[in-house]
């Protein structure tokens, strides 16, 4: 994305709180109408970046930019960007229609029409016909719509959303994740979502920002941050990954051959730009990339293992396999409906094998 | 439930709960039996039940001066100590301040220190700088002595409920001011009647101030010190304590009962 049709632009902005640097020099453009989201375990700096944007952090240094506009100085009731909290932050002394209009009062509407207003909102909210019913009476799911209803009904340039679903349990958390996203491009704003939670990223982003200890490690299309992820913090905290050590033995059409303690020769396109023969490197390889077999499968890009343990998940299993020379066990998935019989017979012979590219060279020293 | 570990009854802790109460009431309650008794000396065996003393009470010109004294000085009072009370609360509990303790400390310090000596450095003050003594000087006092009970009522209140509430409001669109309107006094409102009614009851209670700092109009209390050395009046001081300790009961019960919500405002708004 060039910086022209960048709608929120956020240039070396640093926070400090005291001595503690919360946000290390953050550089980010996100486009018109883009679900964006940050994800991180708890204290990487995605709320605070979060909250600058909407205004209850100052900047420490550094600039944000929402839609062309600087907003130093600017106190959040002027900027043109609305936040569903954590804690939903729902009036608990004002009925759902009082919530729901609350930002109205200077536009100065007549009764009717800002009833209309909140109607159409409950009726995109799914929530019709629950007007009067007080703060205290809603349910968890019910207060984030109505929160989320709040916020829309000023149509803002920006929706800020921290954690919204993290309250909710599992099933209702996947059904407003649907929800949530077919709101986003039936309203088409831009929409800036915090998350700890890798699975809802990748479900609902358009492109996710990996941060940690204040920093971005990638900002990426879910597609990219799993298969190419750029370093081993990203490749471990996307998803599960198996990492190996490896020595580059050629480098041919970007095609590199490693040879890789435990496997054997690998071959791989999904390399660093930079990455010379002789160089000792860390491939990684996604467990699903990975197929178990019982039977020697001939041929090459393959290695023998022993399988020693299996967890059962429902839909999938992950096998863990020993290889002589690699320290940590290697985890495969595999659907069910291919399943490997016999898990209670452990510590038996298996072979693993995978096909070209199926590796990612993530760094070298 | 009751035999749970937490609620079960506790025998000793029962009597001693009973013990406290007659310490703590039974005097008290001296007042309001001698008030009926048809005698003007204080002494068992009682002689009889009249309403005398209360009707007597009616007729007296000053006690009603001194009344709308009192009521005058306790209003505004009530409506300056809660205000103050509301800004400190908020200061405290929503600024990260330096030196949040000691400023706290600071602000209560009017609860230990002697009501002699407040008194006493006020009058030298007041005179210093020329003021008359008047009951605007012992407003002036008793808002100082009320400030730490209208503080420790709404800071509970204030602390009660979540930040993000008021953040949502500016997200919104509202200022501070209109914030506070909208959201803030809303939801501390239970808290700032409580703080009405108890600093009214302190300041219409006050004695000590209003001694040293009012000029020729005297509060109730000053009444009733003014009266005691005259044993025929005694019965009626008895009736009008009596009334006074009523009305003195039924005010901070109510404020209490108004603010029972005080802790549980975060579980409202979550």
């Amino acid at each position: 994305m060039t910086q022209n049709d960048a709608f929120i632009s956020i240039r070396n902005v640093n926070k400090f709180f005291g001595n503690f640097q919360a946000i290390n020099d953050v550089s980010l453009d996100i486009g018109h109408g883009e679900f964006f989201s940050l994800l991180g375990s708890s204290g990487c700096g995605k709320t605070t970046l979060l909250r600058m944007l909407a205004g209850f952090e100052s900047v420490s240094s550094g600039e944000i930019y929402i839609d062309g506009q600087p907003m130093s100085g600017v106190p959040p009731h002027h900027r043109p960007v609305n936040m569903v909290f954590q804690s939903y932050a729902i009036f608990p002394h004002l009925n759902v229609r009082d919530n729901i209009a609350y930002g109205l009062r200077k536009l100065k509407l007549t009764r009717a029409k800002r009833n209309d207003m909140v109607d159409e909102m409950l009726e995109l909210i799914k929530l019709p016909g629950y007007g009067d019913r007080k703060a205290n009476q809603l349910s968890g799911g019910q207060r984030q719509r109505i929160a989320l209803a709040r916020s829309l009904i000023l149509r803002p340039k920006v929706l800020l959303l921290d954690e919204p679903l993290g309250a909710l349990d599992k099933q209702l958390r996947e059904q407003m994740q649907l929800e949530l996203r077919e709101l986003q491009r039936t309203v088409g704003i831009t929409f800036v979502f915090v998350t700890h939670d890798q699975e809802e990223a990748l479900t609902l982003s358009d492109r996710i920002a990996v941060m940690s200890n204040g920093r971005t490690l990638q900002v990426d299309t879910p597609t990219r941050l799993y298969e190419a992820p750029v370093n081993r913090e990203v490749a471990s905290f996307i998803g599960t990954m198996n990492f190996f050590g490896g020595t580059v033995m050629s480098i041919t059409d970007g095609n590199a051959e490693i040879d890789v303690v435990g496997l054997g020769k690998v071959v791989t396109k999904n390399t660093t730009p930079d990455l010379k023969s002789g160089q000792t490197v860390c491939i990684a390889v996604r467990p699903e990339k990975l197929t178990l077999t019982e039977a020697d499968p001939a041929g090459s890009n393959q290695a023998r293992g022993q399988l020693d343990n299996a967890a059962y998940l429902g839909d999938r299993s992950h096998y863990y396999v020993s290889i002589e020379g690699v320290s940590q066990p290697v985890v495969i998935s595999a659907q069910n409906r291919q399943r490997v019989e016999g898990k209670a017979e452990m510590k038996r012979p298996v072979w693993l094998s995978w096909g070209n590219d199926a590796f990612v060279v993530l760094e070298h020293s | 439930m009751s035999d749970t570990y937490i609620k079960r009854a506790n025998r000793p802790l029962q009597f001693y709960a009973v013990v406290f109460l007659i310490v703590l009431y039974v005097p008290v309650l001296f007042l309001p039996l001698f008030s009926f008794n048809d005698s003007i000396y204080v002494k068992f065996p009682l002689k009889g039940f009249t309403f005398q003393w209360y009707i007597e009470l009616l007729d007296r010109e000053p006690v009603w001066e001194s009344l709308m004294n009192s009521i005058k000085v306790g209003v505004t009072t009530s409506i300056i100590a809660t205000g103050f009370g509301v800004l400190a609360a908020k200061a405290i509990t929503r600024y990260r301040m330096p030196g949040r303790g000691p400023v706290v400390g600071f602000i209560m310090l009017p609860l230990v220190v002697p009501g002699i000596i407040f008194g006493v450095a006020l009058l030298v003050l007041v005179s210093r700088m020329g003021i008359p003594l008047s009951l605007y000087t012992v407003t002036i006092g008793h808002v100082i002595v009320c400030l730490p009970f209208a503080i420790a009522t709404l800071i509970p209140r204030f602390e009660g409920f979540d930040k993000s509430v008021e953040e949502a409001s500016a997200d919104l669109g509202e200022n501070a001011w209109w914030t506070f309107w909208r959201i803030t006094f809303p939801m501390v409102f239970p808290g700032i009647m409580a703080s009405l009614l108890l600093t009214f009851t302190v300041s219409f209670d006050e004695f000590i101030m209003a001694f040293f700092l009012s000029g020729a109009d005297a509060t109730l209390p000053m009444y009733i010190w003014g009266q005691i050395r005259f044993p025929q009046a005694f019965p009626s001081i008895l009736a009008l304590a009596s009334v006074i300790l009523l009305v003195s009961f039924i005010l901070v019960f109510l404020g209490q009962w108004i603010n029972r919500g005080a802790q549980s405002g975060s579980l409202e708004s979550k």
